[in-house]
């Protein structure tokens, strides 16, 4: 039996192909994966996001636990509302799983985790709980439903079809959030487009989603968000990290801080391994479409892509890929599709940004 | 969308249609353009390729997916669809008018082993359950 969103029988409604997504039942499409990508790049979309899993951290302390909890650093959290991309590691310094941090309160701090990784990440959260700070609770919240509305025109359809919502979030700085009453909304996104992630109780959630229809945001699946995530430049776990790589060799280098003498798990493993690997960008020059696993033969050494596709935007494939460290950008490699070997060149990502080609 | 009751079908969701110089046109079904979604490459077999039946020939991709495209009989590859392949979108707005390849049929009685209409309807039903 699949797990079902609070918003299942509106994707039914609005035509969606439903799809089973790590047990959940989702929309894939609501017809076209390509329209939906150009309407959130172009215009705004919106997204179920209920499947991913919020998770309240609660207690005085909450901020050191997380210190030794997180890859990223807690104390980067200075603002109320500010809110921090992060790793969780393994002792190996493996990725359990990238999530996002919000800070609220010194004894408030919510965590949302990726929906296929809950129940693992939950139970390592708990287990390092009771062990380095017993005083804290973590709460699953599966009594609240999220909606990622995305696109240049989304905050301003989020304003319209919830009134009270401009005044409170008008302000906010990207990677910032907010609570409105049971509500709780995030300048955060998984599209390289501006918008919002809003977090609302599950029996809500069907009127938000029917008042954002009604402003002309469209439904977009699971389809259009992997697209839009991968021109964005945006990891997506499992595919590329997991718990068997070093955040250090998936191009998140950024989100680990080593500079600041706090311990975190994982740390240990991270400065003692050397880095032989990294996550680049890949575009295709010739015919075809880039797929993950497909292995890339370059100068230095072979590698593999992790997330590949076809970029609507830029009407042309494109891919993440783990290379030898030695491997440029700009250099020119070679893709084995099929049994044949395709031209591609490594390039810098993201690939889009807020509409934006910005690959050569 | 009705399954047109002149082309001939396979199981891989190939549709055929017989010419009246007595080669066959092949492309992929609208229940496989819809299985796979957005069309976005195709890749059909070279000129004068000589296929096997049921031999992987062509491929098309989609947003999800690759698929492989396999020859519903034997022959000779005669021709080749270029425009459906600078548009692979046309398969997902018309799979019966964009065609990918023609073949010269090693024998004519081949296509009599293929599915009629109502047979490759019974098909697609059974897929749905």
């Amino acid at each position: 039996m699949l797990k079902q969103t609070p918003l299942n029988a509106a994707h039914r409604a609005a035509g969606a192909k439903m799809v089973d997504f790590g047990g959940w039942d989702m929309p894939l499409h609501y017809g076209s994966q390509l329209e939906e990508h150009h309407k959130v790049r172009n215009d705004s979309g919106m997204f179920d996001v209920s499947h991913m899993q919020v998770v309240d951290l609660a207690g005085a302390g909450s901020r050191d636990f997380l210190k030794q909890l997180m890859a990223n650093n807690a104390d980067k959290l200075t603002l109320p509302g500010k809110a921090l991309y992060s790793c969780m590691l393994n002792e190996q310094g493996g990725v359990i799983d990238d999530l996002i941090i919000y800070f609220m309160r010194e004894d408030w701090f919510r965590i949302v985790v990726n929906a296929g990784t809950a129940e693992k990440d939950l139970a390592w959260m708990e287990v390092q709980r009771a062990k380095l700070a017993p005083t804290l609770t973590l709460t699953p919240r599966r009594d609240l439903a999220m909606i990622a509305v995305q696109g240049p025109n989304a905050r301003a359809r989020l304003w319209a079809a919830m009134p009270g919502s401009q005044d409170i979030s008008e302000n906010l700085k990207p990677f910032q959030a907010v609570e409105m009453g049971t509500m709780f909304i995030a300048r955060t996104g998984y599209t390289g487009e501006d918008g919002f992630e809003v977090m609302v109780p599950a029996k809500a959630a069907p009127f938000l989603w029917q008042a954002l229809l009604e402003q002309g945001v469209a439904p977009i699946g699971l389809g259009a968000r992997d697209t839009l995530r991968l021109e964005a430049g945006m990891n997506l776990y499992g595919q590329d990290m997991d718990e068997t790589v070093s955040p250090l060799e998936s191009g998140l280098s950024w989100t680990v801080d080593l500079t600041s003498p706090r311990n975190f798990i994982g740390k240990q493993a991270l400065t003692s391994q050397p880095v032989t690997r990294q996550l680049t960008g890949l575009l295709l020059l010739d015919k075809g479409v880039l797929r993950s696993h497909q292995k890339i033969v370059t100068a230095h050494g072979e590698g593999e892509i992790t997330s590949g596709g076809f970029a609507p935007t830029l009407n042309q494939s494109i891919a993440l890929a783990r290379l030898p460290v030695a491997v440029a950008a700009g250099d020119m490699v070679q893709v084995e599709i099929r049994g044949k070997l395709l031209n591609a060149q490594v390039v810098r990502y993201p690939f889009v940004r807020n509409g934006k080609r910005l690959v050569a | 969308m009705t399954i047109p009751a002149d082309l001939k079908y396979t199981k891989s969701h190939e549709w055929v249609r017989l010419e009246a110089d007595g080669n066959v046109t092949v492309g992929i079904t609208h229940h496989a353009q819809e299985l796979l979604g957005d069309m976005v490459f195709v890749e059909n077999p070279v000129l004068g390729r000589k296929l096997t039946q049921g031999e992987e020939c062509a491929v098309v991709e989609s947003v999800k997916a690759a698929s492989d495209v396999y020859a519903p009989i034997a022959g000779e590859v005669v021709a080749a669809n270029a425009e459906v392949e600078s548009a692979p979108e046309s398969i997902n707005q018309d799979a019966y008018a964009a065609w990918m390849f023609k073949l010269k049929p090693d024998s004519a009685a081949a296509l009599g082993g293929l599915l009629d209409a109502a047979a490759y309807q019974a098909l697609v039903d059974s897929e749905a359950h």
